[in-house]
């Protein structure tokens, strides 16, 4: 029983951090997928707005897209605006023709565009999550709307609904929060980007291959942070629960030790005897919650939360790393105190 | 085994031996004084009622705790100064324990404990056909895949008999090996250990109270308040 908890708090540990960086990653690089999917090879973004953090001033005039569609090489050009609704969610509003020229259009599970000014559409994965169903009334930023469509993911935004709908909802008629460019041949885009930022100082111009170059957990400090934070704790949940198991488990196995003792048993064998144990806890815990990490990542597409758990494999070994440290720092004192135990003292014990 | 061949050829050699205790501020002197010789092949047995020191001689004559002072002598190795490494080495190959308590290992079988005394000793864990014959002569032979829990006291206790001697100790130390079966199983487990002594020339030493266990020994030696009389 002592075993079996040992295995599992430790496949707690795993879970925690496999889940968490598999949201991370998850997140990040659906946000990139659908930042892809647009079909832009140039972004403009409002001065010092962050990669990962929603957009919510909408500081671009509409008149910026005639302007910019008098550049060399520019083909189309199409504006959005974004309002935040929480966490990493946000409605984006979409000029739906110009934007399906761009992307290629949405590709629908059911239904279709908004074709009536309340109408929203939204991904599979966020219908699956809020139980949404063609037809059914969402209230979100303050307004009903009407779900007329749900799409395949990997479009710019999981909410959309029409530009200037929302525009005229959030008070910024005829602004844009963003604005995607599309050239005659991808290869021109570090040269347009170069005569825009000339010409807009301030603003924040992307090719759009540098701008998912920036979607990483690197380049995103607080959830680099959060990640450090949370291996410390699980590095302290594991060094505590081996720390209680391996110590209870050499006062247990006091006679034991001191049989093994008696018999010429080296304090070497007695170390490595309980050191193997331990690592052998370590690594059934790390496969336990591998698969426990599974059912996390299944458990979420169901629940309400908004979050996409990718598998990344290259933490496997990392976190059983992680896992096999803290297991090994928690037997050390117990594994001190059994090689430090008297053989005449252990025989006698009952 | 003549007074002679001890004083020739003695295989434990102990002089003067001291050991004293410290309970708190209060020193406890178990052993005064000690001087004992036990040649190659004697079946000797160390008499004495409880507090008198005779756990403690056992336990110093099979390197499990060190002396105060005077001199041990096992197989030509003087224990006097050994380090712990040394005195693991020495229960390693030169002494084998059977215990009151029979301390096998709950979780082995029968042949795992012994084949475990075999790989902490550095032998191959394969039963050489000289110890299936000890194994015969203990009977516990269809025993072997039994864990101890399956096992009576006295067939434990023989299983404790054939892994001290599995490694062919040059001494194999006996602290009250009757002391936890009836008369019978004792009876048995005494029988046996004489006729290994007389068959295979194993050196024997075993500590009891019991006159009667001790009359199985060739020779028996008392002990009182830390002292041979």
């Amino acid at each position: 029983m002592r075993t079996l908890l040992s295995v599992l708090a430790i496949a707690v540990e795993v879970t925690m951090i496999l889940t968490l960086v598999g949201v991370s990653y998850g997140t990040l690089d659906s946000t990139k997928e659908r930042a892809r999917g647009v079909g832009a090879d140039v972004v403009v973004r409002p001065p010092n707005s962050q990669v990962m953090s929603a957009l919510s001033s909408s500081p671009f005039s509409e008149k910026y897209i005639p302007l910019l569609l008098q550049q060399p090489h520019v083909v189309l050009a199409t504006g959005t605006v974004i309002q935040g609704i929480g966490g990493f969610d946000s409605i984006t509003g979409l000029d739906f023709p110009a934007f399906n020229k761009m992307s290629g259009g949405f590709t629908y599970a059911s239904g279709a565009d908004p074709a009536n000014d309340d109408d929203m559409i939204v991904d599979e994965y966020y219908a699956r999550q809020k139980h949404l169903q063609i037809g059914s009334k969402v209230t979100l930023a303050n307004h009903q709307w009407t779900i007329s469509g749900i799409f395949t993911g990997g479009k710019l935004t999981r909410i959309g609904v029409k530009l200037n709908v929302l525009q005229e909802l959030i008070g910024t008629p005829g602004h844009l929060t963003q604005i995607y460019v599309k050239l005659d041949d991808p290869k021109y885009a570090q040269q347009v980007v170069d005569n825009l930022q000339a010409a807009l100082h301030d603003d924040q111009i992307y090719t759009m291959d540098a701008l998912t170059s920036l979607l990483s957990i690197n380049n995103v400090a607080m959830l680099k942070d959060f990640i450090w934070v949370v291996i410390a704790v699980a590095v302290i949940v594991g060094f505590i629960v081996v720390f209680m198991a391996m110590y209870t488990a050499v006062l247990e196995r006091t006679r034991e030790i001191g049989i093994i003792k008696a018999v010429g048993g080296s304090s070497g064998l007695v170390l490595s005897i309980l050191l193997r144990e331990t690592l052998l806890l370590a690594l059934l815990g790390t496969i336990v919650g591998i698969v426990l990490t599974y059912g996390a990542q299944e458990a979420m597409k169901y629940y309400p939360g908004n979050l996409v758990q990718e598998t990344v494999y290259l933490w496997w070994p990392i976190t059983c790393a992680i896992a096999v440290a803290g297991a090994m720092l928690g037997a050390v004192v117990p594994a001190i105190k059994a090689v430090q135990q008297d053989v005449t003292e252990a025989l006698s014990y009952e | 085994m003549s007074e002679g061949a001890v004083a020739e050829n003695p295989i434990i050699q102990v002089r003067g031996l001291t050991k004293v205790y410290h309970a708190g501020d209060v020193d406890v002197h178990a052993l005064r004084g000690i001087d004992l010789d036990i040649a190659r092949g004697e079946f000797v047995a160390i008499v004495g009622a409880s507090g008198s020191g005779k756990s403690t001689l056992f336990h110093i004559l099979g390197g499990l705790t060190p002396p105060t002072a005077g001199t041990v002598t096992i197989a030509g190795k003087d224990l006097a100064g050994m380090t712990n490494a040394e005195r693991t080495d020495l229960r390693k190959a030169t002494v084998g324990f059977v215990f009151q308590k029979y301390n096998l290992l709950p979780t082995l079988t029968a042949e795992d404990n012994i084949k475990i005394v075999e790989y902490i000793g550095g032998r191959s864990t394969t039963f050489t056909p000289e110890f299936q014959e000890v194994l015969r002569l203990l009977g516990i032979v269809d025993r072997m895949q039994h864990k101890p829990r399956a096992l009576s006291g006295g067939q434990q206790q023989r299983v404790a008999i054939a892994r001290a001697m599995v490694n062919k100790p040059a001494i194999l130390l006996a602290d009250e090996p009757t002391g936890n079966l009836d008369s019978q199983n004792s009876a048995a487990v005494l029988g046996l250990m004489k006729d290994l002594n007389q068959r295979t020339g194993q050196t024997i030493l075993m500590i009891t109270h019991d006159p009667e266990a001790a009359a199985y020994a060739s020779r028996s030696v008392h002990i009182r308040d830390g002292k041979i009389v």
